[in-house]
């Protein structure tokens, strides 16, 4: 029993080390340093309580705005890859050959491989107002800005959405698209009442990738944004512009809080009960 | 369900009670109060053994080690000659450099007037014994014991060079050329979307400067001591120009990229910026500093409070004011060099002419990068002035 005690703590202390101390011990300095305040000239932190960063996350339109930005931002990005993926992961999963598929999976996980920077300049100049984006659509390329942050964010978390899709679809067995096809049930039929019911935890664990890493991107954002600021824009910019750590702790609690919520909002739908 | 609810439940816990801790150390460590005292830091008495190693934050230009060009190097003949391998990392803005320093993991940096009281009133850099770096002697007296420089006397660095930010257009589609800010302000409307400005806060001094000289009645004697009602002008006439900018730019390669591929073509520049676009020869672009005049930058090398390197930076602060050196960067740079003796050993002999190198009147009329403060640094002796914070905040505001 002591001996089994023992393999146990030192099996997982090293992981709970890690878990308590270093991740949820990060987050509590944040927390704790929203409530500080900033020498306007040294630009030390004081360590006194106070409120008035939290208070300027009301007053302040700007943050208000940012925020919606963002998150509008983070859920067209989770919409687009969704749609994309279902598709590219049911063809993997279900009609291609094991070669194909095979081969599929990794060109699907290649980008990956590549330097996020690398992808995001890429697409800078694909997208560039002269570039081959605008020279195929005779000129419609959307330049930069918003919409050149959502397609470029899209393809960059991508491969997020499909591994876990194709891996959902995966485990749907084929004798459920025969016993609903025997049943008298169309493709579209099966797809909508059987596949997509049984692979939604799939999408949903997707969609906790392309969400959250869309609320913190503030790269690509400046790369192919033009003017355009994110949420993390912003904290960046109080954090390194203006060296003000505590207002960038009490920005980054707005982030924090969207990512719990839609953690919950993930929770009640049951998808994170198969993941 | 039942699990996942009490392991978040355990994981809150866990904030909250390291929060409480975190909270309960942080009121013992309490100092309070804004003094402005500079902090004590020893300065080097006596110069070393070079330590072999020298990790350095510099602009975009001012420690090349023939990477960007082959004949441009004066790296390599540095460890050469010292034994101290130099590691750059190179900072974008003035604020990065001081978030960076603020790490302690480097030896020096190459501060502009916007950065180093910071630096010094933050205890982040030493005070400099120029006895050790001979060089110093030669540079140009009007450099020497500035505001953005040195507190009471002392030297807090080594001066590098100087210059103007300039306006920088492509002739091709701007024409007539430019004479004034206006092209960027007022009268930006015809290059809609292809205007390009400084993403930093300390940008908000151009549109000052330009208000100073259009709009006499706002009274602003200095574009970094601002009232509130100015700052807010500023602020007006950048939003509105910021409908017509299409991207800001910050990392300099962003702009060399922005005017080669045509989505801008016109905006603030420095001059090496101007030469890498030129160098590149996709496109062809003219600068001109406007009648208005220029901010501008006067930089100066300081040594970290915490370098683990300090006879390698003085080292490498008396290698770069070495007339041979100093002339090289300035050229590369497109910066008035602050050596005197520079300007014998400049490859196109008129080049501190063209400069104003040795002109004191002319540095005099630039604008120099400075931390805006509530005590206003026009020398005013009032203190209703605007914070660097404040200017963070209004840039935040002008992006939307």
């Amino acid at each position: 029993m002591n001996a089994r005690w023992l393999r146990l703590t030192a099996l997982l202390s090293i992981p709970m080390l890690w878990l308590v101390v270093l991740y949820l011990g990060s987050i509590a300095v944040l927390l704790v340093s929203a409530f500080w305040s900033l020498d306007g000239f040294t630009g030390r932190v004081v360590q006194v309580y106070t409120l008035g960063n939290l208070q300027q996350l009301f007053v302040d339109p700007l943050y208000g705005t940012v925020a919606l930005r963002t998150i509008g931002v983070a859920l067209a990005v989770t919409v687009i890859d969704a749609v994309i993926a279902i598709p590219i992961a049911l063809f993997m999963s279900k009609v291609a050959q094991p070669v194909a598929r095979t081969a599929l999976v990794v060109a699907v996980t290649t980008p990956l491989w590549a330097s996020y920077l690398v992808k995001a300049y890429a697409w800078r100049v694909l997208l560039a107002p002269n570039g081959p984006v605008a020279w195929m659509t005779g000129g419609h390329s959307p330049g930069y800005g918003l919409a050149a942050t959502i397609i470029t964010l899209s393809f960059l978390w991508l491969p997020y959405m499909i591994i876990p899709v194709f891996a959902g679809f995966d485990r749907v067995p084929d004798s459920l698209f025969e016993a609903s096809f025997d049943l008298g049930a169309g493709a579209w039929r099966t797809l909508r009442s059987v596949v997509l019911p049984l692979v939604f935890p799939a999408v949903a664990a997707g969609s906790i990738f392309t969400f959250s890493l869309t609320l913190g991107d503030y790269i690509a954002v400046g790369i192919v944004g033009g003017k355009t600021q994110l949420m993390a824009n912003v904290i960046y910019g109080q954090l390194v512009t203006a060296n003000d750590q505590p207002m960038a702790a009490a920005l980054s609690l707005i982030p924090l809080a969207a990512i719990i919520l839609y953690l919950l909002a993930m929770r009640r739908t049951g998808a994170l009960e198969n993941v | 369900m039942r699990k996942i609810t009490t392991r978040w439940g355990l994981a809150a816990a866990a904030v909250v009670a390291a929060t409480v801790l975190l909270a309960g150390c942080s009121t013992a460590t309490t100092t309070g109060g804004t003094t402005q005292a500079v902090p004590k830091v020893p300065m080097l008495k006596k110069l070393g053994a070079g330590e072999g190693q020298l990790n350095l934050i510099a602009w975009a230009g001012y420690a090349e080690d023939g990477t960007n060009d082959k004949t441009v190097d004066w790296v390599h003949p540095f460890e050469q000659q010292t034994g101290c391998q130099v590691h750059t990392t190179i900072g974008n803005t003035s604020d990065e450099m001081v978030q960076l320093m603020r790490s302690g993991q480097y030896d020096g940096v190459s501060a502009s007037g916007d950065a180093t009281l910071r630096l010094v009133y933050g205890g982040d850099v030493a005070p400099v014994n120029t006895s050790l770096v001979p060089n110093y002697a030669t540079i140009s007296d009007f450099l020497k014991k500035k505001s953005w420089n040195s507190v009471g006397g002392q030297m807090y660095g080594i001066p590098h060079g100087w210059g103007a930010n300039l306006l920088m257009y492509n002739p091709s589609v701007v024409s007539p050329a430019p004479t004034s800010w206006s092209a960027v302000f007022d009268k930006s409307g015809p290059y809609a979307g292809k205007v390009t400005a400084y993403d930093s806060p300390i940008y908000i001094a151009d549109a000052a400067l330009y208000l100073m000289k259009t709009q006499p009645s706002l009274g602003i004697k200095d574009p970094y001591a601002l009232t509130s009602k100015q700052l807010a002008a500023a602020v007006t006439l950048l939003k509105a120009q910021s409908k017509n900018v299409g991207e800001y730019w910050s990392d300099y390669t962003k702009e060399v990229q922005a005017f080669e591929s045509g989505t801008t073509v016109i905006g603030t520049t420095w001059q090496v910026i101007a030469n890498l676009v030129q160098s590149d020869a996709k496109v062809k672009v003219d600068t001109v500093l406007p009648s208005e005049g220029a901010t501008g930058w006067s930089d100066t090398w300081m040594v970290s409070a915490k370098a683990k390197h300090p006879n390698c930076m003085y080292e490498w602060m008396n290698w770069i004011t070495s007339p041979k050196v100093n002339a090289q960067v300035a050229e590369w740079f497109g910066e008035a060099p602050a050596q005197t003796l520079a300007c014998d050993q400049t490859s196109d002999k008129n080049f501190c002419t063209t400069y104003h190198a040795l002109d004191a009147s002319y540095a005099a009329q630039i604008h120099y990068w400075t931390t805006p403060q509530k005590d206003c640094v026009d020398g005013s002796g009032k203190s209703d002035c605007t914070t660097y914070t404040q200017w963070v905040n209004a840039w935040q505001q002008i992006k939307g």
